[in-house]
């Protein structure tokens, strides 16, 4: 299944991107033995508490992590397109601008950010005239959103203009 | 009172003027939203509940009615037009609907798909009006016992029964179980796992997780494709009306579609997609007309869509009758229920009647309301489809983000969704399915519910959930759903249940 050229996590067995999902599963049951451990202090003895169901998925989650390493070699795992990342990139940064910007700026300046990154990202990237847009569109939203159905959208200094 | 006369009474209530507008603006949005490509009903679901949030209960609720049967109506437009089927619902309909749109007849699929989506909900609709009464007697005998195992051949058949991996569906499930852990513990008030973030004590929020996995998921994983030409929208040429002979090739296949797909949809077992790839099957064994299917045969348009939304309305079963969800669009409504407190079940037909039935009947009137508005509009709906890609992504990421500043405008929440949407990025590369994600999620701590307290009543005796031949037959059920796929696979039989994928997004 894992022999196309355009895979990028190498062409030859074993699958190591797989095999890093297989490590993340058994991080992820780690945690939750470390959690379900704390509870057990905490709770003391009894057949079932808080912590019986989180170790039950801690236990079936190291069991598919070893299914995922066995799928890792055999390459079970399908053929993966080739991904551009520089457009994942533009709108991931996006939103992390937005999630930055959001309670200084406000919510049309940090979503206009947003819309003009993920417009680039899908190859528009005349940003001049797409982030105005975008933060224009967004002042429209939010005063619909908070003005007529009430939404409470962090303001900045271009909706308070408007309050 | 006999289940005429709820159903009399809900109708009163839904003919109210002021539900009759909330239920317009659901259709129309729901039918605008799901319209847009790559955005199927469960993402239309998540994306509009925000707009509810200032309803009254009874509001809301009727206003989501008219989004989802408006989503589903608007993702079969999409597939005729421009084959890009957004929801593997919708593929069936692909199939034929774009080769008939691509020979000039556009206008008659999007007609039988309309009135076919009209003929199926309309008794499909009645059709649960009048099993619901039943379900929940039968569910009140039920026992938590009996609800885990329920819970059990649920999470079976949406992760791993169908789908092209076993392991991968059952890796989502548990990855949507472990984060449905996160928070305060329902039974003792104990956090768990939450490490001292005050944000995560209420748990992870479901429309974020679905609105993440589903909506900033699909658009990086679009993005990462890198740069095409604009996909092709066919032109809706001549007449949107259909002829005698349409009519006549039409009308079987509805009916057909609607006893398929109305009794999958209503198992309390997810994989509401089958009923379309049955009836297709079924159309193409009965046609006089052989040589059309591939090329644009009606029947392989009127058929699947009237099992599509047949077995839409039929997951609204158990939704309402058990507060058990089969798909990633129930389980979003289930969310949409629960931000009002009220949970589906057997209980809610006995404490608040007028609620059920009065949403049972809006459905009934979003259903005849879809007709009326659709085949007009439809020149509105082909300009939709035709905003360029840059602007399209631009504005469902800025409706997306919007849903979650407006529920919560922290950072942290931002953040998660953030997360959430290259978790959802990376699962589409990886091809994990992303329903059983949210479906673990919302229904992971009413199973851990019912369990604890099976296990309490029995004082620790894990014996006791196969004691009950109910529970037991389930149970065994379930296991058959996840060790008979798994054989298929191996014997390499596993291309029918790959296109069986419950996957909607």
């Amino acid at each position: 299944m894992n022999q196309g050229p355009l895979n990028k996590a190498g062409e030859r067995r074993p699958d190591w991107a797989a095999l890093a999902i297989a490590a993340v599963l058994v991080a992820i049951s780690a945690v939750i033995f470390f959690d379900a451990a704390r509870l057990r202090e905490v709770s003391g003895y009894s057949p079932v508490g808080p912590s019986t169901v989180p170790m039950a998925i801690a236990v079936v989650l190291l069991l598919l992590a070893v299914w995922t390493v066995i799928a890792a070699f055999r390459g079970d795992f399908p053929a993966r397109e080739k991904q551009e990342i520089q457009p994942v990139a533009w709108v991931v940064g996006g939103l992390a601008a937005q999630m930055l910007l959001l309670n200084t700026a406000g919510f049309s300046i940090a979503t206009g950010v947003l819309f003009a990154a993920t417009a680039a990202g899908f190859g528009k990237r005349k940003l001049w005239i797409s982030l105005p847009v975008g933060i224009v569109l967004c002042l429209v939203v939010w005063l619909i959103f908070a003005g007529l159905l009430q939404l409470s959208l962090p303001a900045g200094p271009l909706e308070r203009l408007f309050q | 009172m006999s289940t005429f006369e709820f159903l009399l009474q809900g109708l009163v209530i839904a003919a109210q003027p002021m539900n009759l507008f909330y239920a317009l603006i659901g259709v129309t949005l729901g039918t605008a939203v799901g319209v847009l490509p790559g955005i199927g009903p469960a993402l239309t679901v998540a994306l509009l509940l925000p707009v509810t949030y200032r309803l009254d209960a009874a509001g809301s609720l009727i206003m989501f009615a008219g989004i989802y049967y408006g989503g589903m109506y608007g993702g079969s437009t999409t597939s005729i037009l421009l084959n890009t089927p957004g929801e593997s619902a919708s593929i069936v309909t692909a199939l034929e609907g774009n080769k008939m749109a691509r020979a000039g007849r556009g206008g008659p699929a999007l007609a039988t798909a309309a009135i076919g989506s009209f003929v199926a909900g309309l008794i499909a609709t009645i059709g649960l009006a009048f099993i619901a009464p039943y379900i929940v007697k039968l569910a009140l005998v039920f026992g938590p016992r009996e609800y885990f195992a329920l819970m059990v051949l649920a999470f079976v058949t949406v992760s791993s029964a169908f789908g092209d991996s076993t392991l991968r569906g059952l890796t989502a499930l548990f990855v949507g179980l472990f984060l449905s852990t996160i928070g305060i513990d329902q039974l003792t008030g104990q956090t768990r796992l939450a490490f001292g973030v005050p944000d995560l004590l209420d748990g992870i929020e479901v429309t974020t997780l679905a609105v993440a996995m589903f909506a900033i998921g699909e658009t990086l994983f679009i993005a990462a494709q890198g740069l095409q030409g604009p996909d092709k929208v066919e032109a809706v040429k001549g007449s949107v009306w259909m002829n005698r002979a349409d009519w006549a090739r039409s009308w079987k296949p509805w009916l057909r579609g609607t006893v398929i797909g109305f009794p999958i949809g209503a198992m309390p077992a997810g994989g509401a997609e089958i009923g379309t790839f049955l009836s297709y099957a079924a159309e193409k064994r009965l046609t006089k007309h052989p040589e059309e299917f591939g090329n644009g045969a009606i029947e392989g348009v009127a058929g699947p869509e009237a099992a599509n939304n047949a077995s839409a309305a039929g997951t609204l079963v158990p939704l309402l009758t058990l507060g058990l969800p089969t798909t990633a669009t129930a389980a979003i409504m289930l969310a949409g229920f629960q931000q009002y407190g009220l949970q589906p079940g057997p209980l809610l037909f006995a404490t608040n009647p007028q609620l059920v039935w009065g949403l049972i009947a809006s459905l009934l009137i979003a259903n005849f309301m879809l007709l009326v508005l659709n085949l007009p509009m439809i020149g509105l709906w082909v300009r939709l489809l035709t905003i360029p890609k840059p602007w399209l992504y631009a504005g469902i990421l800025l409706f997306a983000t919007l849903g979650t500043i407006g529920a919560n405008p922290s950072v942290f929440e931002l953040g998660m969704l953030l997360g959430f949407g290259v978790l959802g990025y990376g699962m589409r590369v990886f091809g994990y399915p992303i329903a059983p994600v949210v479906v673990g999620l919302i229904l992971g701590p009413l199973a851990e519910q019912q369990l604890r307290r099976a296990l309490a009543i029995s004082q620790g005796d894990f014996t006791v959930l196969f004691t009950s031949p109910i529970a037991a037959g389930l149970l065994i059920v379930a296991a058959l759903a996840l060790i008979v796929p798994l054989v298929l696979r191996a014997r390499g039989r596993g291309e029918v249940l790959s296109q069986m994928a419950a996957n909607e997004d």
